[in-house]
């Protein structure tokens, strides 16, 4: 039976029982089961509190129930025990039976002696005189009286196989009973025989790391004021990613030697510097070391190229908005200008008045005057119109003759049908100088003149329609259209000032058509990605190409079909180029509103390159809506230019 | 015509390239193995010039190493004692399992160990080389020396590495090669000229190290490895071309037997002698006797002349000068080294450290370096400064006034002796004015600046002034020809003086702009670059230089507030 109250093993040292000697420990058994033996449960070893909810606490030997003591003891009763009954510490329940006990002075003492972690028994001595039985000495007596085992005689098998294999292992050198030890001593002269031939071809293809950088003045601890970072410095140091910090620690100022902390991140610097040894890909890198002033290249000086246009001279003020175009008189005296607000201006060159301006029912895309000299017609194309106009300036005899030219018309018998109609301008047109309309399918973008003055070509801007270009010939009356099929947008035309040739500029290619074989002769690459203007060189060999991504293409024809030379010399989309007729001079006029003009000497030896030199940058033009210089011309006889803006100037540089 | 189609990624740069599992493979060595074995024979990634060629195609990141060095890796005889070592594990873990505990005994007095020796001499096979290379190893060595025993690494390798950078500085003393000192917020860099190779080393500030997680103490342990051993047969080389003796003995050893009561106070005997050895105060025992050096070195002047009398003078700027030391304990160190190194004498207080010469009554002493706002005992002859005095006289190579560096002074900021300012750089006010010191004027009094400059402001103010006049004088006048109310008038062109020099430069501005335009496309980019740099340069330059002016502004503006109150 166990105790509940007074457990034996509370407080006593563990293992105290296991001192018991065993025969005294069945002692205590017995003492502890002696009173219960005449109502002994036979329930067995279980949990108690199965029986909790029955009036029964188990069986006894015979089968009968053995039923708890009437105990109608509540809390009050037990601390009243607890305060009157002497004996209530010695007193323990039997869980099996219910029952009380009082403990006897034996028992307690018993209990006493096994908490204090001693042997039960009160005359047990533990500390006896040992006898040593079984000691180093041999007596003359044996212990016990076995006979010794045969394998005490024989030697072990096992064991000279073991040895064996030691023996083996030793005589092969795979075990070495001993290190030999070492002799050198741990560091010598090792570079006593330096032998330079030694050196292995590998150390030529070593790249050696480079040393640690050497700190700078902001790394003392003690730095001038101006290393010290400011408030906002430091806070964008703070922000910034570790990695892409300029420095990789913040500049301090310290009063004394002594104030100086310990830098955290050293171990971590040794550890990346680790790292970088091992681990960090080399390779070696060529520094540029140029002198910056060697690769601009050596061009002759822009002084003895001269003449080219130097300064803006004249202004010619009247339009109200942006003018798109301009075309100067073949004699060179007179401008017209045409612009958005459906206005096209006469200018007198010299003096920069305006003569005449005529009205017409569209903003203006583009004029051009005759080149022939004995012709004094100017072509206007606003919306889907071509106008030609007789302006009416200069020489009389030239004006009442074009007049004459173009009454003199007479209808062929055959009428033929035509995609452009021709009329003849009455009334009030008439008197302002019209003098033909040519109504367009669709608006018209450029109109230029053959240099005979007699054909007219006008480009329609419209992809893949087949009337892209057409082509006027203005004595018959008679209209063409020269490609069955166009490939692309067309952006402008041009005819070749001395042969039969015919340049189409779509957005990326130039064509070259020869008109009398009709068949294309050459397809230029102009390597850009939208072609805005185009020029041709009088003697005929070059061409110009103005680009919206501000590249200038120069085409030398002779040479190839891609360009000879790109200049990308403006900041923004060029507009137009140009020309001159007789000095080598070419302009490119962009939305920078910068007009920048070219020395561009072309030589009749074949095997010379042009030569192209940017001589000036023109400024005057003053920039609106984005748009900055639109159209450029040169005078035919003098080495000027004239420029309109989207400022609605003209603008004259001599 | 004919012939085999050549197949892609068989010729060509990639078979001069391999990636470095490929390598690992080839070796047959595990990662760790491999990377203790690049880090010992020094072979590093290459990076291939067209790498998606290299990579057959593929973009991703990878590192190649070259072929070569991975076949030369392949004759390594350490690669078989990975493997020894490898195996001598195995065997210890199996005898361990099984009890074996005379076998485990056995297997422990065997282990395998390895040398490295012959990697120092292959990988620099002339001493020059070994010099040259010292630095990182130098660096890591005084940082090992620093660690406490916390298992970090091996007790062995801190008391081996302590051993090697007190033996170096010995040596740097004894050889008197010590150029620059900086004392950086990270610890104090010291340069010196070797063999006339320039070794630039770290030393942190003596503090216990607070140990990061993220650093792999493995790869630092092989570097350590390597370094010490370098650095050993550095050493030695080293000790014998000044005749020393290796390991390094004192000098005069009956001196420091007699103290050596004392000094039991601070080490135990067996630690003793290092510890004198580490105090760097005592010179070097030689295996030749030192008088026949002095007086070859006394033959020696005037046979080189002048030149080298110079030099020399530069290098012994603290002869006749004895210092004593009342700085803290790590820091007297580091100044006992500078001011041996240029020829002074060094001591301290008894009771700071072991190896002090003699005693602070001393009277002889002539300056007196404390770390200290106000020191209690004061001696009449001897001039009491902050230690920053010593280390900006080295890197001045001239004795510098001694008056900004008294106690409780504010210290004059210390320049980085490793700048050297190229034109167009911004050079700070301090190192002009040490300079000038250098090329022998004398400094100006501050108060004269001072006063002068303050002239000066008067006159710009003048000038200031007589302008405003004159504007004031225009407006007037423009006022009355108002008055007048003539709404047309004629007046006297003003002939425009024409600035010839000026005209002509603006001419050749833009002759260059017209032909930067004219440019290769490929050339602007890099005529761009550069400029760019180049104006990137200049700005830095003039903020620091904007700065420091904002900066002196205040200050004098602060001094004549003061002025004003008094």
């Amino acid at each position: 039976s166990a105790l509940e109250r007074h457990p034996p093993h509370v407080g006593s040292p563990p293992g105290s029982l296991d001192r018991l000697a065993p025969d005294q420990s069945l002692l205590i058994f017995i003492t502890f089961s002696v009173r219960s033996q005449d109502i002994r449960n036979t329930v067995g070893n279980i949990p108690m509190e199965w029986y909790k909810d029955y009036p029964h606490i188990g069986y006894d030997l015979e089968g009968k129930k053995i039923f708890k003591p009437i105990r109608n003891k509540d809390e009050l009763d037990e601390f009243l025990d607890k305060m009157e009954n002497p004996d209530y510490w010695r007193t323990v329940q039997d869980k099996m039976t219910g029952a009380d006990i009082r403990l006897s002075d034996e028992q307690v003492d018993l209990v006493h002696r096994l908490q204090q972690g001693k042997f039960g028994d009160v005359n047990f001595n533990e500390y006896e005189p040992a006898i040593d039985f079984f000691s180093n000495e041999v007596m003359i007596h044996p212990v016990t009286n076995r006979p010794q085992d045969k394998r005490s005689f024989i030697p072990s098998l096992i064991e000279k196989e073991k040895v064996g294999k030691l023996v083996h292992a030793i005589k092969m050198g795979w075990i070495k009973p001993h290190r030999p030890k070492e002799t050198t001593p741990q560091y010598y002269d090792l570079w006593a025989k330096e032998d330079p031939n030694s050196i292995l071809g590998r150390h030529k293809m070593h790249i050696p790391a480079p040393k640690m950088k050497l700190p700078g003045h902001e790394e003392s601890y003690n730095p001038p004021p101006e290393y010290l970072m400011s408030e906002e410095e430091r806070l964008a140091w703070e922000q910034q990613d570790p990695e892409y910090r300029k420095l990789s620690f913040l500049p301090q100022k310290l009063a004394c030697l002594r104030a100086v902390p310990a830098y955290s991140r050293f171990i971590h610097e040794r550890f990346e510097r680790c790292l970088d040894l091992y681990l960090c890909p080399r390779q070696r890198k060529m520094r540029v070391n140029v002198n910056p002033e060697d690769l601009i290249p050596k061009l002759p000086k822009p002084k003895d190229l001269q003449p080219f246009p130097t300064t803006q001279s004249l202004v010619y003020r009247g339009h109200s908005s942006l003018v798109r175009s301009i075309s100067i008189s073949p004699s060179g005296q007179w401008l017209v200008s045409g612009s958005d607000d459906c206005t096209v201006r006469f200018w007198e060159v010299s003096t920069a008045r305006c003569l005449k301006t005529v009205e017409v029912g569209g903003a203006v895309k583009g004029v051009a005057w005759n080149p022939n000299l004995s012709i004094c017609l100017v072509a206007v194309s606003y919306d889907d119109t071509v106008v030609l106009l007789n302006p009416g300036l200069g020489d009389r005899l030239v004006c009442t003759a074009t007049d004459q030219l173009i009454s003199s018309y007479e209808e062929p018998e055959e009428v033929k049908d035509q995609p452009v109609q021709w009329a003849v301008a009455e009334g009030e047109g008439h008197e302002q100088g019209h003098r033909l309309i040519l109504k367009h399918p669709k608006a018209v973008r450029q109109v230029t003149w053959h240099g005979k003055g007699d054909y007219l070509a006008c480009v329609i801007p419209d992809n893949g329609s087949s009337l892209q270009v057409v082509i006027h010939q203005v004595s018959k009356r008679r209209t063409q259209n020269p490609f069955r099929k166009n490939k692309g947008l067309v952006q402008c035309v041009s005819f070749h000032p001395i042969r039969p040739y015919f340049f189409v500029a779509t957005q990326r290619y130039v064509r070259v058509y020869n008109l009398i074989k009709q068949e294309l002769t050459k397809k230029l690459m102009a390597n850009c990605k939208w072609i805005s203007s185009m020029a041709i060189h009088p003697g005929g060999d070059n061409v110009i190409c103005g680009s919206y991504d501000c590249r200038l293409a120069w085409f030398d024809l002779d040479l190839s079909t891609k360009p000879y030379k790109v200049l990308r010399q403006h900041k923004k989309a060029l507009r137009s180029v140009a020309y001159h007729r007789h000095y080598p001079l070419f302009v490119s006029g962009s939305d920078d509103g910068n007009v920048i003009v070219c020395h561009g000497m072309v030589y009749n030896d074949l095997l010379q390159n042009p030569l192209i030199v940017p001589v000036k940058v023109l400024k005057g033009h003053t920039i609106t809506h984005d748009l900055g210089v639109l159209d450029v011309t040169f005078h035919p006889t003098q080495p000027w230019v004239f420029s309109s803006g989207a400022d609605g100037t003209v603008r004259l540089f001599t | 015509m004919g012939g085999l189609q050549k197949k892609k990624y068989e010729s060509g740069s990639v078979t001069n390239y391999v990636s470095r599992n490929k390598a690992r493979k080839k070796l047959s060595l595990s990662l760790a193995d491999f990377r203790r074995l690049c880090i010992l024979k020094g072979i590093y990634p290459h990076e291939p010039k067209h790498k998606k060629k290299v990579n057959k195609g593929s973009t991703a990141p990878r590192t190649f190493y070259l072929l070569k060095d991975i076949r030369f890796l392949l004759h390594e005889p350490i690669v078989g004692k990975f493997r020894e070592y490898k195996i001598f594990v195995r065997k210890l873990r199996k005898a361990y399992g099984k009890a074996e505990w005379s076998g485990v005994q056995r297997m422990k007095e065997n282990k395998p160990a390895y040398k490295l020796d012959h990697i120092i001499k292959e990988r620099y096979p002339t001493f020059i080389d070994a010099v040259r290379d010292v630095d990182d190893a130098l660096s890591m060595s005084f940082l090992f020396s620093t660690f406490a025993r916390t298992g970090k690494c091996h007790v062995q390798t801190i008391q081996l590495c302590r051993r090697l950078s007190v033996e170096w500085m010995n040596y740097i003393i004894a050889s008197r090669s010590l150029r620059k000192v900086f004392l950086s917020i990270k610890g104090i860099y010291y340069q010196a000229e070797v063999l006339g190779q320039t070794i630039t080393w770290i030393i942190p500030y003596q503090f216990a190290h607070d140990h990061p997680t993220d650093v792999d103490y493995r790869v630092m342990a092989t570097f350590t490895e390597l370094y010490t051993t370098l650095l050993g047969f550095v050493n030695f080389r080293l000790y014998q071309t000044l005749n020393l003796v290796y390991p390094p003995k004192l000098d005069g050893q009956g001196e420091f037997s007699l103290k050596s009561e004392c000094e039991e106070d601070y080490a135990l005997e067996s630690e003793s002698y290092s510890e004198k050895l580490s105090a760097l105060s005592a010179s070097l025992a030689r295996t030749v006797p030192l008088v026949e050096d002095e007086e070859a070195e006394l033959d020696l002047f005037p046979a080189e002349g002048v030149r080298y009398k110079m030099v020399c003078c530069s290098f012994f700027i603290f002869l006749f000068i004895l210092f004593f030391l009342r700085s803290e304990g790590t820091n007297s160190i580091m100044c006992c080294t500078l001011c041996r190194c240029f020829g002074g004498q060094v001591s301290w207080d008894k009771s700071l450290c072991i190896g002090s010469t003699y005693d602070e009554t001393d009277e002889t002493i002539t300056h007196h370096i404390v770390d200290r706002p106000t020191i209690d005992k004061q001696y009449i002859n001897r001039y009491y400064i902050q230690p920053q005095w010593v280390y900006d006289c080295v890197n001045g190579k001239i004795l510098l006034p001694v008056e900004e560096y008294f106690l409780g002074v504010t210290l004059p900021p210390h320049l980085s002796p490793f700048v050297e300012e190229s034109e167009g750089d911004y050079v700070p006010p301090e190192k002009l004015k040490l300079q000038a010191l250098q090329r022998g004027e004398k400094p100006q009094a501050e108060d004269d600046d001072e006063e002068e400059e303050e002239d000066d402001d008067d006159d710009d103010e003048d000038d200031q002034s007589e302008d405003e006049d004159e504007a004031n004088l225009a407006e007037m006048e423009e006022k009355r020809a108002q008055g007048k109310s003539l709404s047309v008038k004629v007046t006297p062109g003003k002939v425009k003086p024409e600035n010839r020099m000026r005209a002509e430069q603006e001419e050749k501005a833009e002759e260059k702009r017209l032909a930067i335009m004219m440019m290769k496309k490929k050339e602007k980019y890099l005529y761009d670059k550069i400029m760019f740099g180049k104006k990137r340069h200049v700005r830095e330059a003039n903020k620091l230089a904007a700065k420091r002016k904002a900066h002196d502004d205040s200050n004098k503006a602060d001094k004549k507030k003061k002025k004003k109150k008094c």
